[in-house]
């Protein structure tokens, strides 16, 4: 709005120029959130000598961030459409109960392969399949009646953990064949699977944001939904899709939570959810709609991760050791949001309207 | 007498009869809902998530989100507890005026980004819980209180309307609850009869519109910011009253519960819409349903269940009335 009025009035002519410098800047985007990864990364090898930077410590971050990211990416994709999705933690616990109760069924391990493999494929489709309708339930509560996409969310994911609870009466459920743990603790040649799931669902997202009809529509409808509307959009078709993918993802990270800890329970992870939304947002997904890459959420959960990690180390160093703990990160965090959102207002400054 | 009759078509009407009909169904099922120690009990605990709630009413009134507030009450509560300073141990009021004023100052904290950097608030409270909890915890401490100041313990025995129950113990209404209806009935004026108010309000129908108007509306949210840190504070307070100790890792995690019974209370999430009567009213629902899941036997893994599909219910319902609403996607 300020633009408009920037470009209106001939006494302005220097907010071209400006809006011009702004564009590029924020054009260079995700150059700033990779320097923010590598500070971060550099921060923590100095401060960690000998112990950050080795394979191992690596090797243990691939398996520990594919689980946040994915849900990232999920609330990424709803964030995109001028919308968010709070359910998806709820989602993926309820996904992986029904996986689980169908394991826990499934034959000892000394019987034939063929059987134990059927099991965990049955088990993955119906796992999938409730996070779909999950989805499925999110999306028609939101484009068919209407209900503003946070309070929805708010609803099911209430609703969600509330079945999840009701199924497992609150106790966790253990106890799988042992190649269940092939998703969340296995490697494929060389590569963590969760990593590798990871990468090749951020590919899927990027490549569905930058190169379908559909990632375009949806930048579209996020920009400003009346126009998108009015050129001929099918948007409550879109918010129905996005929010079924949205689930679909965080059916898959629910897998691999179960896998990797050997159990399923219905309120894991809860504090992922506004992990989430924060990867999200310091991947530079604009909370107002429109705009966001995988790319970007990639290099924030990484950043995250290294910080975490290296604060993590940090507990043994003598000297700054007993003022580090868990705590300090959420601290780190919550400071890296607001700092990073702070910067970027120098350089989209304008394009903000009090909200 | 046909104008006033008009009253049926308000949400207020609607989830007033609602609340009737539940608590109505309640009482027949276990008659122990009526009883003076029932509703006494109620009234406590709808104490803190009301205050609560009259914060984020105020919050998304003008079009913003607060999921800071939690945060902020566990730090003004912890901080005051653990370290007010001898001299004024005796006094309650001391004691609350500190949690207000500390809760006060983190909500100036987010004021300040939300109005001068014009960050999307929900970004804003985001990070600022993490980095209010992160401190708390992190560096104040985590060890529980237990020995809070003699007046936070005076003023937790103190009740009103003390009677003496058939089986010898007595019952009375919490003094917290006092400041409960205060808070309801300041922040009733405030809306209805001051220019701040009807600023708050236009700044959630229409912040353009607002500021063409005349209102300052980065003064407004300081002020918005701040009043939900100082009420934040007290109710921080009141908790730590009601439960004999400070324990820091309490309260976070109540926030969407809060904005729940705010929403159902009728407040339109994009802003400008909403009552004062009808928050208390989903305060009042949100606990009455907790309170009667128990009464009526029925397991509390229900309990989500049922809460989620009131949000859900409730919300399409406001949805199809308010045909504003269809266009409400914004988050934030």
């Amino acid at each position: 709005m300020n633009d408009i009025q920037d470009n209106l009035h001939p006494a302005k002519g220097m907010a071209s120029a400006l809006g011009q410098l702004r564009r590029l800047t924020a054009a260079m985007a995700p150059l700033r959130l990779l320097t923010v990864a590598v500070a971060v990364l550099t921060l923590m090898t100095v401060l960690n000598p000998g112990r950050f930077l080795t394979a191992r410590n690596f090797a243990s971050m691939c398996f520990q961030f594919p689980e946040l990211g994915i849900f990232a990416l999920a609330v990424a994709l709803s964030l995109i459409t001028g919308g968010i999705d709070l359910s998806v933690i709820s989602v993926a616990n309820l996904a992986g109960i029904v996986a689980a109760s169908i394991l826990t069924r499934a034959p000892a391990d000394d019987t034939s392969v063929l059987v134990v493999a059927g099991c965990i494929a049955l088990a993955i489709t119906a796992a999938l399949i409730t996070s779909a309708v999950c989805g499925l339930t999110n999306g028609i509560l939101i484009s068919r009646f209407s209900i503003p996409p946070i309070l929805a969310t708010l609803g099911t994911m209430q609703l969600f953990l509330g079945v999840s609870l009701v199924i497992t009466r609150g106790h966790a459920i253990a106890g799988y064949p042992g190649a269940v743990q092939m998703i969340g603790n296995g490697t494929l040649a060389g590569i963590p699977v969760p990593l590798l799931l990871f990468l090749v669902l951020a590919c899927l997202v990027q490549m569905a944001l930058s190169r379908t009809r559909f990632g375009v529509s949806l930048c579209l409808m996020g920009t400003n939904p009346t126009a998108a509307r009015f050129s001929g959009l099918d948007v409550s078709g879109l918010s129905l899709r996005t929010y079924v993918i949205t689930a679909l993802l965080a059916g898959v990270a629910g897998l691999i939570i179960i896998s990797r800890t050997n159990s399923a329970k219905a309120d894991y992870g809860s504090s992922y959810l506004l992990q989430a939304v924060l990867v999200a947002i310091l991947g530079g997904v604009n909370p107002r709609g429109g705009f966001g890459s995988a790319w970007g959420i990639l290099l924030a959960v990484l950043s995250l991760q290294f910080l975490s990690s290296g604060l993590n180390m940090l507990q043994l160093n003598e000297t700054v050791g007993p003022y580090i703990n868990n705590f300090a990160k959420e601290f780190t965090w919550g400071a890296l949001l607001l700092v990073v959102m702070t910067a970027n207002c120098y350089s989209t400054r304008g394009q903000s309207t009090p909200r | 007498m046909e104008r006033l009759w008009q009253i049926r078509y308000r949400h207020e009407f609607s989830l007033a009869a609602v609340l009737v009909l539940l608590a109505g169904t309640i009482a027949i099922v276990n008659p122990a809902f009526l009883s003076l120690s029932n509703l006494f009990d109620l009234c406590k605990s709808s104490t803190v998530l009301g205050i609560f709630a009259l914060g984020v009413f105020i919050v998304l009134l003008s079009g913003g989100i607060d999921i800071s507030f939690t945060a902020i009450a566990a730090f003004s509560m912890y901080v005051t507890s653990s370290m007010l300073p001898a001299g004024a141990s005796d006094s309650a009021a001391a004691a609350f005026l500190c949690a207000g004023c500390i809760g006060l100052l983190l909500g100036l904290f987010n004021a300040f980004f939300i109005s001068f950097y014009r960050l999307p608030t929900l970004i804003v409270t985001l990070g600022s819980a993490s980095v209010f909890r992160g401190f708390l915890l992190g560096v104040v401490g985590t060890r529980i209180v237990t020995n809070l100041p003699r007046g936070m313990i005076e003023f937790s025995k103190r009740s009103l309307f003390e009677t003496a129950l058939p089986d010898g113990g007595r019952t009375g209404l919490s003094a917290s609850f006092l400041l409960f209806v205060a808070a309801a009935a300041a922040a009733w004026v405030l809306l209805q009869y001051t220019t701040l108010g009807k600023g708050i309000r236009a700044l959630g129908g229409n912040a353009e519109a607002a500021r063409r108007v005349g209102f300052n509306l980065g003064r407004v949210q300081l002020f918005i910011y701040g009043l939900v840190g100082f009420l934040s504070g007290m109710a921080g307070l009141i908790h730590a009253c009601t439960m004999r100790n400070a324990n820091p890792f309490d309260l976070v995690g109540m926030e969407l519960t809060v904005i729940a019974a705010v929403v159902l209370g009728g407040a339109d999430i994009t802003g400008g819409r909403g009552t004062v009567a009808g928050t208390l009213l989903g305060v009042a629902l949100l606990v009455t349903i907790n309170n009667s899941l128990i009464l009526m036997n029925v397991p509390s893994y229900w309990q989500n269940v049922l809460v989620g599909m009131v949000i859900i219910v409730s919300t399409g319902l406001t949805a199809r009335r308010n045909p504003r609403a269809l266009r409400g996607v914004i988050v934030g």
